[in-house]
């Protein structure tokens, strides 16, 4: 099981160092070998933590507080799988993505290497420094993904994302050394007992830092500005893995921090975030509806799904919530690494990224625009996807808890949703213009966009085992 | 009440940190908000060191996150100065354009 936890940061931080060996554009096939080791050994993770539940490592045997300890319990081992799980198709989708001579690709496969890296040991980490170490790992990682678009948006997009990210990063790290000041231990497991006894006002101020800089670095309305230009303006595959799981790690560390050490704190302002979260799924939603290109309307869906996740903090008392949510981070990472692959796709068919350029796509592309369809099934929660059951835990949670408001919110943000996936596909459905040409597209990029798609749908069929993982684990 | 070492570093570490925010929300030129950024950096440092240092005994473990601190500060600064000379090359421009909407 050790094996398992280390070989999830060493493979990758491994395959990353080789491509950028071996050169730019290089380092594809040994990088998708090692997605598929890493996608073993987080299944094996997975099905050890279900058995035996939670597991501690101290890496070479120093232990804490000098040396690093690693951990995994049912909510990292579930974050673990997804993240190797959207990992692999996308490598596959992106070795096929970037042709030889592209310079967006050039610096492709270290960098996601490295993001895969920081990724799995931020699930892994079992104090608060390390999450802040790993935490700017991947930022910095995502940014120079963004960059390696290389023209001057997608650079002034990586800069405006990086000041966000280490403006949010440098308000988590205060919050860490306020708690060390306070404490004098940054241990997420002895944290709890501390601050249930006794929380100063400097914990306090700890916790509002944290959670604001977490908030940025997760895009929560209205810190949301930096997303859109970064997801909408980078390569697809970089969307594709910059929506669907870098956000979803910031995410991550804001559950951790508020079911861990600030839970005797977090009772008091649980109904902000989940304001926020229904503010961002309207102002979301309602930009995705406006949007004029394809990928920022994809991109401000991510905005406006994001809020969901947020929607489940003051329900975390009722049994199903944090299923709720992490089911919605499931979802949502499956459906929009999906769709942000099918977009890639008809982008590089039609030339143009405009949602007025897909007209004729469904003859062209069907199998494409099958896959942004499923996905978007998944983002409108309809049944059976994981979506239609992320949403089901959720406002059955809410209604437990006679909190309405929230299942009315969740019920008009698919509806919302409904509306911005319908303008794609029926603009897609409208006849070709005259003269329009259509690229050939590798079959590769259209069958991995549907398998991504078509795992979010299916997971609904399946989510009972994952909820397991969490419940038991967490 | 005489303030002890720590409490000094701790409190110079606030406002340094203040001003850093400030810089890096307010100013437009890049240069001068990767300097914020180094600044606000420094102040975290400071409150980290000062915090921990009980009794005027210096403690090890927020030595050694400082340390770390720094090399995550350096690394996310030279990519900083990469990108914003890439953009300097590409638009000959040393601030962001406004909101691309």
């Amino acid at each position: 099981m050790t094996a398992a936890l280390t070989g999830l940061i060493v493979v990758p931080l491994a395959w990353a160092t080789l491509a950028f060996l071996l050169g730019p554009g290089r380092g594809a096939v040994p990088a998708i070998v090692a997605l598929g080791i890493q996608l073993g050994l987080a299944v094996n993770l997975a099905h050890g933590v279900a058995v035996e539940g939670t597991l501690v490592h101290p890496v070479g045997g120093w232990g804490a507080p000098l040396g690093i300890d690693l951990a995994v319990d049912g909510l990292s081992a579930a974050m673990l799988l997804l993240t190797q799980a959207i990992a692999l198709p996308l490598a596959v989708y992106a070795r096929a993505y970037f042709k030889a001579d592209d310079p967006a690709g050039r610096h492709f496969w270290p960098l996601a290497g490295f993001l895969i890296a920081g990724l799995n040991a931020l699930f892994l980490a079992a104090d608060l420094f390390n999450l802040y170490v790993t935490l700017e790992l991947v930022g910095l990682a995502a940014v120079g993904l963004v960059a390696a678009g290389g023209g001057a948006p997608q650079v002034a997009a990586a800069l405006r994302y990086l000041f966000a990210t280490l403006l949010g990063s440098g308000a988590y790290l205060l919050a860490v050394a306020l708690v060390y000041g306070a404490y004098g231990t940054v241990s997420i497991a002895t944290l709890l007992p501390l601050v249930t006894a006794e929380a100063p006002r400097l914990v306090w101020i700890a916790g509002a830092l944290a959670g604001v800089g977490l908030a940025l670095k997760t895009a929560l309305f209205p810190f949301h500005f930096w997303l859109p230009p970064a997801h909408g303006s980078a390569p697809a595959p970089v969307s594709a893995l910059l929506s669907a799981l870098v956000v979803k790690a910031s995410f991550y560390l804001i559950l951790r921090l508020w079911l861990g050490p600030f839970a005797p704190l977090a009772a008091v302002a649980d109904w902000l975030p989940a304001t926020l979260g229904a503010a961002a799924i309207f102002w979301g939603s309602w930009q995705a509806i406006r949007a004029v290109k394809l990928k920022r309307l994809i991109a401000y869906s991510t905005v406006a799904q994001l809020g969901y996740l947020f929607l489940i903090f003051p329900l975390l008392a009722q049994t199903g919530a944090l299923q709720a949510g992490i089911m919605q981070v499931f979802a949502h990472g499956l459906a929009k690494a999906g769709m942000f692959a099918a977009a890639g796709v008809m982008i590089k068919a039609t030339g143009q990224d405009t949602v007025a350029g897909l007209a004729g796509v469904v003859e062209r592309l069907p199998l494409t625009l099958f896959a942004f369809g499923l996905a978007g099934m998944t983002l409108m929660g309809l049944p059976p996807s994981s979506g239609f059951l992320a949403k089901w835990l959720l406002i059955e949670a809410a209604l437990a808890q006679g909190a309405w408001v929230i299942a009315i919110v969740a019920l008009a943000g698919g509806l919302l949703a409904a509306i911005y996936v319908f303008r794609v596909l029926r603009q897609a459905f409208l006849l070709a213009p005259a003269g329009g040409d259509v690229a050939p597209v590798p079959r590769t990029l259209e069958w991995t966009a549907f398998a991504l798609s078509a795992a979010s749908v299916l997971l609904g069929l399946r989510g009972v085992e994952l909820m397991q993982l969490v419940g038991g684990g967490g | 009440m005489i303030a002890s070492t720590g409490m000094i570093f701790a409190v110079t570490g606030a406002v340094l940190f203040a001003l850093g925010v400030a810089g890096v929300v307010l100013i437009d030129h890049l240069l001068r908000r990767i300097l914020a950024f180094n600044l606000m950096g420094s102040g975290i440092f400071l409150i980290l060191v000062g915090l921990a240092q009980r009794h005027d005994v210096p403690d090890p473990v927020p030595q050694a996150m400082v340390l770390t601190g720094i090399v995550v500060a350096v690394a996310a600064t030279a990519l900083a100065l990469a990108l914003v000379r890439k953009l300097h090359a590409l638009s000959g421009r040393l601030t962001l354009p406004g909101d691309g909407e």
